[in-house]
C-alpha cells in the first residue's frame, strides 16, 4: 500500500494540523489567566470621585485627600506664591502644560497656574518619574538642590523638582508636570475630585 | 528484563540487597556515579569555587525558612505588616526563622555575585560553557525577581514604595506601558491585589522556575565539565587506560568534603549576622520598612536593598543631559564597528541601528532610556561569552589591559552600588554617570581590548602546588 521508508503525507499533515489546533487552544487558554490579573470589578468601582472641603485651609496651607488610592494635594496659594510661579517660568520644562494635554492637564487648568482658580492648586501628588510622592518645600529661599528656589515640591527618590503649579523643572528625571485630576467646584469651598463639569 | 541485566550493588554492607532492589527499578548507581563519585572536577579549585555550592546551600535555607514563614504570614494588605510583627514577637522562634530568611536573601546575592565574578576571572562562560552561563544568568534573573516580590510582603514603607517605583518602570514603555503597569499591579496603585499576587509569585511561581533552572545549570555543568583557575581543559589530558582526566579528581569525596568545610565557615559568618546584626546597619533590612506602608506618604529617602543599587544608580544617572553622552557613545561605537567589520550588510545594519537609537534618544523621554539602560546593565552579562575574544580564558594569563578593565569595572560596580543607597545631589549624579560609562565600556569595548591584549601562553596542564 504505502512505502514504509517514506513519511505518510496524509498522516503528517493531520499531525501538523492537530499540533496547530492544540497550540491555538493553549494560547486561547492563556487569555483567561492573563485577564484574571486585570483590576477586578471592585477595584474599578473604587475609582469614584471624592469631595473635599477646603474652608479650613489658611493661605499657604496644603491638604491631602485620597482619590483612587493616590494622594491629591490641594494647596491654597498666597500672592507671593503666585509671584514665585511666574518667576519659575524660565526654569520649568513645560510652562504652558502643552505635553500630553488631555492626560495631564484638563483644558480648564491649562494656564500658567494650572488651576481653575489661581488661589487653589489641585494636583495628584505622585511624581511623573517613578511614582514617589514629592515633599513640600513651599517656602521660597535657597535650598541644597536649587539656590534660587521659588517654592515648590522636591521628590526625594530621584531629585525631581516641581514649582507651586506642579510644573517640572528642566533637566530632572521626571518627564512631565504633576497631573491635574479632573475636578470641579461644587461651591466656593467644596471641590469634587475625579469628575468635572462634562461629567467625564 | 533490564532488572536481571544490572549488576548487584556491592560495598554497602547490610544495604546491598535494598540498593540492588532500587537500582534495578531506578538509575540510582548510574546517577550517583555520573554526578558525584565519577564526576571528575579539576584538582586545582581554589577559594572562589566555594560559592556555587554555597549558593545552593542558601537556596535550601531560603526554601526551608520560607515554608515555615508562610505558616504564619498573611498576604493581605490589612494584615500583612501585623502578621510579620506577630512572627517576630509571638511565634516561638519566629524571629530566628524570619531573620534567617531576610539575611539569607542578602547572602544569596553575595554568593551569586562572587560566583559570577569567579566565572569572569577564569573565563568560565567561554566555549563550550555558554549555555551553562546562560542558565546561570537566568537563575540570577529569577533571584532578582524573587527578591523584589519578597520585599513587598512585609508591607512596610520601603516595601510599598520600592514596588511602586519598580512597577512604574514598566509604565515608561511607549504605547503599552501604562496598561502593562496596571496589569502587573492588578489595580491603579500598588494595593492588596498586588500584594496577593506577589505572594503567589514569591512562594510558588518563581521558586519552581528557579529550581528547574538550577537542575538545568548542574546538568549543563556536568555535561561540559568544570572550568578551573587556569582555564585549560582537563579533558585534553586523559589516562589512556581508564579515560579519566589526569588532572581531575572525583567530586565525591574530594569536593563534597571541601564544600562541607565551606558550609561550616559560611554558617559561622551567617550566624553572626543573624544573631548579632540582622539589619546589617540598614543594608539588609531598611529602617523605613519597620513603618507600615502608607500610600499617601513617600519616605524622605528611598533606596533599594544593596544588591539592586548598582542598577538603580544607572537608572538615576540617565538624565536629559546624559543623553548627549549616550549619543556620543553610540556614534563612537558605530564607527568602531563599521571600521572593524568588513561585511557591507553588517555595516549598513549597524549604521541603521545607530540612527534609530539617536532618533530615539531625542524623541522619547530620558526616563525611558534610563529604564532601557538599567535593563541592559543586567542583560549585558548574557553576551559575555561572545564579547570576550581573548586567546586565553583565565585572568592568570591575560594581559594588563584586561586586568585594568576588570579592576575598573569592579570599582564602578561598587561606586554605583554605594551611590544607589544615597540621596541625589549634583556631584553624586555626575559620579554615577561616570560609573555608568565605565560599566558599559567594560562590556562594549571587550571585543577589541580582549583581542589587543598581550596574553601569556596557557599551560598544557593545570598548575598545582
Amino acid at each position: 500500500m504505502s512505502d514504509p521508508s517514506k513519511p505518510n503525507r496524509a498522516r503528517r499533515n493531520l499531525l501538523i494540523a492537530s499540533a496547530c489546533a492544540g497550540g491555538a487552544a493553549a494560547v486561547g487558554t492563556a487569555v483567561p489567566f492573563a485577564a484574571s490579573m486585570l483590576p477586578s470589578e471592585r477595584a474599578e468601582a473604587l475609582g469614584a470621585p471624592v469631595e473635599a472641603d477646603v474652608s479650613p485651609l489658611a493661605p499657604g496651607e496644603k491638604m491631602t485627600v485620597e482619590w483612587r488610592g493616590q494622594p491629591v494635594w490641594i494647596l491654597r496659594r498666597t500672592k507671593e506664591m503666585l509671584e514665585g510661579i511666574k518667576k519659575a517660568d524660565g526654569k520649568v520644562a513645560d510652562p504652558r502644560s502643552e505635553r500630553k494635554k488631555g492626560e495631564l492637564t484638563p483644558e480648564y487648568a491649562r494656564n500658567e497656574f494650572r488651576s481653575i482658580k489661581p488661589e487653589y492648586l489641585v494636583v495628584v501628588g505622585i511624581c511623573t518619574h517613578l511614582g514617589c510622592s514629592p515633599q513640600d518645600r513651599l517656602k521660597a529661599g535657597p535650598e541644597a538642590f536649587e539656590s534660587d528656589w521659588t517654592g515648590g515640591f522636591y521628590c526625594p527618590c530621584h531629585g525631581s523638582l516641581f514649582d507651586l503649579a506642579g510644573r517640572v523643572y528642566r533637566n530632572k528625571p521626571a518627564p512631565d508636570n504633576l497631573r491635574v485630576p479632573p475636578y470641579t467646584y461644587l461651591s466656593d469651598t467644596r471641590i469634587l475630585i475625579g469628575e468635572d463639569k462634562k461629567g467625564a | 528484563m533490564a532488572a536481571a541485566e544490572k549488576q548487584a550493588v556491592t560495598g554497602a554492607g547490610p544495604f546491598n540487597d535494598l540498593l540492588t532492589w532500587i537500582d534495578q527499578r531506578f538509575p540510582l548507581v548510574e546517577t550517583w556515579r555520573a554526578h558525584l563519585s565519577e564526576y571528575y572536577a579539576p584538582k586545582n579549585f581554589n577559594f572562589w569555587y566555594y560559592f556555587g555550592s554555597l549558593a545552593l546551600f542558601v537556596l535550601v535555607i531560603q526554601i526551608v525558612t520560607g515554608i515555615f514563614l508562610t505558616m504564619n504570614y498573611k498576604p493581605d494588605a490589612a494584615q500583612a505588616f501585623a502578621s510579620v510583627e506577630y512572627i517576630m514577637r509571638e511565634v516561638p522562634w519566629g524571629w530566628w526563622i524570619r531573620y534567617m530568611h531576610s539575611t539569607g536573601a542578602s547572602f544569596f546575592f553575595i554568593c551569586v555575585y562572587l560566583h559570577m565574578f569567579r566565572a569572569m576571572l577564569y573565563g568560565s562562560y567561554r566555549k563550550p560553557r555558554e549555555l551553562l552561563w546562560i542558565f546561570g544568568m537566568l537563575i540570577f534573573f529569577c533571584l532578582m525577581a524573587e527578591a523584589f516580590f519578597g520585599y513587598l510582603l512585609p508591607w512596610g514603607q520601603m516595601s510599598y514604595w520600592g514596588a511602586q517605583v519598580i512597577v512604574n518602570l514598566f509604565d515608561a514603555i511607549p504605547v503599552i506601558g501604562p496598561d502593562l503597569a496596571i496589569w502587573i499591579r492588578g489595580d491603579y496603585v500598588v494595593s492588596d491585589a498586588t500584594l496577593n499576587r506577589f505572594f503567589a509569585y514569591h512562594v510558588i511561581a518563581v521558586p519552581l522556575a528557579l529550581l528547574a533552572l538550577v537542575v538545568a545549570h548542574l546538568l549543563a555543568l556536568h555535561e561540559v565539565g568544570s572550568n578551573n583557575p587556569d582555564g585549560v581543559e582537563i579533558k585534553k589530558a586523559k589516562d589512556p587506560k581508564t579515560g579519566r582526566p589526569l588532572d581531575g579528581i572525583p567530586f565525591h569525596p574530594y569536593y563534597t568534603v571541601k564544600d562541607t568545610f565551606g558550609v561550616v565557615a559560611f554558617l559561622v559568618v551567617f550566624s553572626i549576622v543573624v544573631f548579632f546584626a540582622p539589619e546589617a546597619g540598614g543594608y539588609f533590612l531598611e529602617a523605613n520598612n519597620f513603618i507600615p506602608a502608607d500610600p499617601l506618604k513617600t519616605p524622605p529617602h528611598i533606596a533599594p536593598v544593596w544588591y539592586f543599587t548598582p542598577y538603580y544608580s544607572i537608572l538615576r544617572a540617565t538624565t536629559e543631559n546624559f543623553m548627549w553622552v549616550l549619543a556620543a557613545g553610540v556614534v563612537a561605537m558605530a564607527g568602531l564597528i563599521i571600521w572593524s567589520v568588513k561585511n557591507t550588510a553588517a555595516r549598513i545594519c549597524v549604521a541603521a541601528l545607530a540612527v534609530v537609537l539617536l532618533a530615539g534618544f531625542f524623541t522619547l523621554d530620558a526616563k525611558v532610556w534610563g529604564v532601557v539602560l538599567m535593563g541592559l546593565s543586567v542583560m549585558i552579562f548574557f553576551f559575555l561569552p561572545w564579547l570576550d575574544q581573548s586567546p586565553v580564558n583565565s585572568i592568570r594569563y591575560k594581559g594588563p589591559i584586561t586586568k585594568t578593565a576588570i579592576a575598573l569595572f569592579v570599582i564602578a560596580f561598587f561606586v554605583l552600588g554605594y551611590l544607589g543607597t544615597q540621596a541625589v545631589t549634583e556631584e553624586r549624579t555626575l559620579a554615577a554617570q561616570i560609573g555608568t560609562a565605565v560599566y558599559f565600556l567594560f562590556f562594549f569595548l571587550m571585543p577589541w581590548y580582549s583581542r589587543m591584549d598581550k596574553c601569556r601562553p596557557e599551560p598544557e596542564r593545570v598548575t598545582w602546588k
